[in-house]
């Protein structure tokens, strides 16, 4: 029992060292969407910042609704997402402040080379996803709450087609991230609405290519909010803010566009200032 | 085939790269999951032990509801700490959602079950076999649950192991409670999941090949001591 006893106190001390060591440098804590950490966007923007800064990111990525959630809770200092109308609604409620646009990407239509619905080369999004649910081809669907998921149901509407309800199977909500939904659909030759930085560094793309792209609807906006410290008095607002400042600045936005995967840039900065 | 051959050399070359990214993910799983488990058995070995001992109304009805809980989906675990540690919830003010110190509990929750359950019954077999001489010897509860523990301690081991098992291989609760934050909470199965994600399936199965000879060794680390302990104790 004493060995045990022992072995349970080194163990505790050494997560404690472990913890503290990483708790000395300031940190905030940030919820962003998958597409932002799975590209590798992260991976190359926050270094610079905490650089310049010293303040380190934690960033914690899941969906958009999630991440809404995860800063409606407190359990972040900054949300940044891509979800126009759902991050106006969470400023609107008082969970949110200080909304600013940073940058754009767009969404595509990726599916298999051999395209059974006939949409490759299409310009107009809403067309090509009426001629999915004509020929009933496989659509993979991320149905996770996610800022794409939500573009894409907007399409759907658009398009007048309620795929849910439309019968046949040959629509597949997978409830997953925009990686998985990718996977899904290299296995089963099925199209899927993705976000291009997902799709440009995703490398099991196997019979997957883009069918369609360029429609303005695909438009995709990346916003950043800091957490309403009114509501969540404990949220580190200064370091939130300088974050958030920061992705604004100059150095910020040109660390944005000089993200590149194959000479293709991922992301394009268009920030102008607070917009709420 | 050729998917599997490139993961072990995936996985090889990861071994001999020793990237320090690498080493700090191994290190935070391992020490995550081996606090969880010892903090697990301090509080499961001895439940289980007062359940194979003690007679008490309503015993039945614990000792189901402890095996039912072996099967605790590990996002429900999580779920549930997640919902207990965050910010709006009743342990909000600890700020501990997203550190290693909640998924220490996460898996706490989710091990302690499984330790006590098979404790349980290890120890019912044993106690059955030993009850008449307690008794006449007049030992107290409390003594024979501590002697029992002490008596069937080799093989109680396998009761660690189980849980050691299944907290270095879940994924859902410490995903939840942890986020998967790159050099704070990253673990080896949440990177699977993370590169599993990405499509990089060679680098995910490679890691996963990293995990399981850990899981391995772990094994039979403990076989070797337990054996040689019970030579010991034979003498």
């Amino acid at each position: 029992m004493t060995k045990l006893l022992r072995s349970l106190a080194a163990a505790f001390l050494l997560l404690l060292a472990a913890s503290v060591a990483v708790a000395q440098e300031p940190f905030i804590t940030v919820a962003s969407t998958t597409s932002t950490e799975e590209s590798g966007l992260f991976g190359y923007l926050l270094p610079a910042f905490t650089k310049e800064t010293g303040i380190q990111v934690r960033v914690v990525a899941v969906g958009t609704g999630q991440a809404l959630k995860i800063g409606e809770r407190g359990d972040c200092d900054v949300v940044f997402v891509h979800d126009t109308p759902s991050e106006l609604a969470f400023v609107e409620h008082g969970f949110g402040i200080d909304r600013r646009e940073v940058m754009y990407n767009n969404f595509i239509l990726v599916g298999p080379k051999s395209d059974p619905a006939h949409v490759e080369g299409g310009k107009d999004i809403v067309i090509a996803f009426r001629k999915i649910a004509d020929t009933k081809a496989p659509f993979v669907a991320r149905g996770d709450d996610s800022g794409t998921s939500k573009a894409e149901m907007r399409l759907w509407k658009e398009a007048g087609i309620d795929p849910k309800t439309a019968g046949g199977g040959w629509y597949r909500d997978t409830g997953s991230g925009m990686g998985p939904t990718l996977n899904t659909a290299a296995a089963m030759d099925g199209y899927t609405l993705s976000d291009r930085g997902t799709w440009l560094s995703f490398k099991n793309k196997q019979n997957l290519t883009i069918v369609v792209e360029g429609d303005r609807r695909l438009f995709n906006q990346y916003g950043v909010m800091l957490v309403n410290p009114v509501k969540h008095p404990h949220v580190k607002q200064d370091l939130g803010r300088k974050f958030s400042d920061w992705l604004i600045s100059a150095n910020g936005q040109k660390t944005i566009a000089d993200y590149k995967i194959n000479g293709a840039q991922l992301f394009f900065p268009n920030a102008k200032g607070s917009s709420s | 085939m050729h998917d599997l051959l490139d993961a072990l050399a995936a996985a090889w070359q990861l071994i001999l790269s020793g990237d320090s990214t690498l080493v700090a993910i191994v290190s935070l799983s391992l020490s995550i999951s081996l606090t969880a488990v010892v903090l697990a058995s301090v509080l499961g070995l001895p439940l289980g032990a007062a359940l194979a001992v003690v007679r008490f109304p309503g015993q039945n009805v614990l000792v189901v509801v402890v095996n039912a809980l072996m099967g605790l989906p590990p996002v429900v675990a999580g779920l549930f700490v997640y919902l207990l540690l965050s910010r709006s919830g009743p342990l909000g003010s600890l700020g501990l959602l997203f550190t290693p110190t909640a998924m220490v509990i996460a898996q706490v929750v989710l091990v302690t079950p499984i330790i006590a359950a098979i404790a349980r019954q290890m120890l019912e077999d044993l106690w059955r076999e030993y009850r008449e001489l307690y008794i006449l010897d007049g030992v107290g509860r409390v003594r024979t649950v501590g002697s029992l523990l002490w008596l069937g301690r080799f093989s109680l081991l396998t009761a660690a192991l189980a849980g050691l098992g299944r907290a270095a291989a879940e994924v859902g609760a410490i995903l939840i409670v942890g986020g998967n934050i790159a050099g704070v909470t990253r673990t080896m199965t949440t990177a699977i999941a993370l590169e599993t994600s990405r499509g990089d399936l060679t680098l995910a199965l490679g890691l996963g090949i990293i995990l399981l000879s850990l899981i391995l060794a772990i094994n039979a680390t403990a076989q070797f001591v337990r054996n040689t302990a019970r030579r010991v104790a034979e003498i």
